[in-house]
């Protein structure tokens, strides 16, 4: 030991533990050929990631590692790992052993006793199955029996030397207590060892809440805070660290919303990649329209996932075939895949971690979640905030078009912002309320908002009918907007009025046509009756120049005849009838 | 200490009530040393000779001290007669150990 080769620092060499969260955050694994103090309470979670890890190591990179069991029986420890798909008996054939070191009750102890016979029969076992990964799981046990805090700390000296000796990865879990101090006598194992991982399970808002964090990993980076986890069917996932750095790629592409009319109303579709939200009241069919959504990605070939909380799938595609979308071909197809939460007592930070899984295992383009809001049902509102945001942003990041509803309570269109807040993260929102009048309730659809895109600003009637949802116009008037039976009303009304106006139009048409050709006709005879009356003008004119010559002649002929000397003056008195006067 | 199993001849006359025990050590570690000096000297002194003890230890025969359970060292297993008994420990608490080989009420 004292030999070791003082070679170049080379970087901390690690190994995954193939739990994607957490090789995330520890930025690899765990610390390759050294120990890993692996602390918590009761049920936090210890046992279960390390096996996991052993599993994982062994399944994924066909490590062998060896599970010493201080706390439980060999056979517990299988029967406990049969709730997860870890396939453990196979793998406990030949490349995981469990070794029972559980110390029988009826064993008597007089005096003093060390570790090394474990250790020798370790040491074999290694050598036989060429173990990479070891665990010692619940050490303290079997340390507290020696009633001596001295001796206790020289055995894990013991066994320190013995794994830096063996070139084995190493976890040791040990209790802590949930107030975050560590039992003291394990203290010195923090100091120890080069990598310290704290499990924690406490009650929020009496959900329990399971967290791990990272508190110590010597040579390395890690991310500090603390990570929720859950429990699923592969065991422990990890929440990771997000990215503090959004970087979404904006997609120009679009996608149907459901159906045309809506497409129309949002300027051609959703942008691939956005999140949608659809808020309303209860009953305001936000499932619809994501069911069509759905049903729309689906008949695109896309793979869909349908989340759903505290409703079940089947209910769901019962309740949308009444209203003509088809899921089951889709589900049957493996296109569509259908996930139903169970909100109450679980937190907001496990349905994340689920979905997480879900989106990993199913790759969904399209991904609809009705209704998120239930989500903060159990865990308090702050937690459900923080995860519907990460929620939304890890979608963005993997390119996903989403579509949430979110419950609103009441009706008061000055309450249409989220509890969960989403309102300000979604691209696009939708909202959904009733228009109560004359004994009716009527559904009206708005857009609220639709980034980076035209939409329509006008509401519209949203009717539902065997052949799916369908937007109608609605009608204003005096100022209030009409919907349901008063718009059919409105409608027929308009309808009607229309054919008359439209005959009322004829009828005038008519009447102007007759006034035309009337007056055309009164024209034609007052031409007539101007011809003959000029006609008669004329006659007369020329019958009267006629009468005027003869007689102007006359009278000429008359002076000449009465006073030859006058000539001058009678020249000037043609004209006129003075020199007749004055003479 | 050797790996050759210790085998201690029992006295014939006292063949039928002969207590059998195994001891499974590591050898050179102290407690190990010490169980083994404390546990012949209850032999010598309360079974007179009839015994048989078998040592093993642990660090050439692993496999064998996993399948007779053993975690630490050392570890006393009494095979015959029976109830079967196990002691860990480095056997400085004698009474334990004779309570254990059922050897109490020899004790004077």
């Amino acid at each position: 030991m004292n030999e070791m080769k003082r070679s170049a620092p080379q970087p901390l060499s690690k190994r995954a533990t193939g739990i994607e969260g957490f090789d995330a955050l520890s930025g690899g694994g765990l610390p390759r050929n050294r120990t890993t103090l692996v602390m918590g309470g009761p049920g936090s979670g210890k046992t279960v990631f390390s096996l996991q890890v052993l599993v994982n190591a062994a399944r994924q990179r066909d490590e062998a590692g060896i599970f010493v069991a201080f706390e439980e029986r060999s056979h517990q420890v299988m029967a406990n790992a049969a709730t997860f798909d870890w396939g453990l008996p196979a793998l406990a054939e030949d490349q995981i052993y469990i070794l029972d070191a559980h110390l029988s009750p009826t064993i008597v102890q007089s005096g003093e006793f060390d570790l090394s016979g474990i250790l020798a029969i370790l040491k074999a076992k290694q050598e036989a199955m060429n173990a990479e990964w070891i665990v010692f799981d619940g050490i303290d046990v079997l340390l507290t029996l020696l009633r001596d805090p001295i001796l206790e700390m020289r055995e894990i000296y013991r066994i320190r030397d013995w794994l830096a000796d063996n070139e084995l990865t190493a976890i040791i879990t040990a209790k802590m207590d949930s107030q975050a101090s560590a039992v003291a006598n394990y203290g010195f194992m923090q100091f120890m060892v080069d990598c310290v991982i704290r499990f924690n399970r406490r009650l929020e808002y009496g959900v329990p809440a399971h967290r791990l964090q990272v508190t110590k990993y010597r040579g390395s980076d890690f991310a500090s805070g603390e990570f929720p986890l859950s429990f699923g069917i592969s065991g422990i996932e990890v929440a990771p660290p997000e990215p503090p750095e959004i970087i979404h790629e904006a997609s120009t592409e679009r996608v149907s919303a459901g159906f045309e009319r809506f497409d129309i109303m949002l300027g051609g579709g959703l942008f691939r990649g956005s999140s949608t939200l659809i808020t309303g009241a209860p009953g305001t069919s936000k499932t619809t329209l994501i069911g069509k959504f759905a049903e729309a990605a689906c008949q695109r070939g896309e793979h869909t996932l349908f989340v759903s909380f505290d409703e079940g799938a089947d209910q769901i595609t019962r309740n949308l075939s009444s209203v003509g979308i088809d899921l089951n071909t889709h589900i049957q197809s493996g296109l569509l895949r259908m996930y139903s939460g169970r909100t109450e007592a679980h937190s907001a930070e496990e349905h994340l971690i689920k979905l997480r899984t879900l989106i990993r295992e199913h790759q969904p383009r399209c991904m609809v979640i009705d209704p998120l809001s239930a989500m903060a049902k159990a865990g308090g509102i702050g937690a459900a905030r923080a995860v519907a945001n990460r929620l939304i942003h890890m979608m963005k990041d993997k390119k996903i078009t989403v579509v949430i509803s979110a419950l609103i309570e009441g009706n008061d269109p000055q309450m249409e912002a989220t509890d969960l807040q989403i309102s300000t993260i979604a691209d696009t929102w939708i909202h959904l309320s009733y228009l109560v009048r004359s004994g009716e309730r009527n559904r009206a659809l708005t857009i609220v908002k639709s980034r980076g895109t035209w939409h329509s600003n006008q509401v519209r009637e949203l009717v539902l009918s065997e052949a799916g949802p369908m937007l109608t116009d609605v009608y204003s008037a005096g100022g209030e907007v009409l919907m349901g039976t008063l718009r059919w009303e409105k409608e027929a009304e308009e309808s009607a009025r229309q054919k008359q106006r439209q005959a009322e139009f004829e009828h005038k048409q008519r009447d102007l046509e007759f006034a035309e050709a009337d007056t055309q006709a009164r024209i034609k005879a007052l031409q007539l009756d101007l011809q003959r009356q000029q006609a008669e003008l004329a006659l007369y004119t020329l019958a009267g120049e006629a009468r005027i010559l003869s007689s102007s002649e006359r009278e000429n002929a008359l002076r000449r005849i009465r006073g030859a000397d006058l000539s001058t003056r009678m020249e000037s008195a043609a004209t006129s009838l003075t020199p007749r006067e004055t003479s | 200490m050797r790996r050759k199993p210790i085998v201690i001849p029992s006295d014939p006359a006292a063949v039928t009530a002969a207590v059998v025990m195994r001891l499974y050590v590591v050898s050179g570690a102290p407690n190990s040393v010490q169980a083994l000096a404390n546990l012949e000297a209850i032999c010598q002194r309360q079974l007179k000779g009839s015994y048989q003890l078998e040592v093993v230890d642990v660090l050439e025969q692993p496999l064998r001290a996993l399948a007779d359970g053993v975690i630490v060292t050392p570890s006393l297993i009494k095979l015959s007669p029976p109830p079967a008994a196990q002691i860990v420990g480095n056997l400085s608490d004698k009474s334990k150990v004779q309570r254990a080989l059922g050897l109490e009420e020899k004790i004077v």
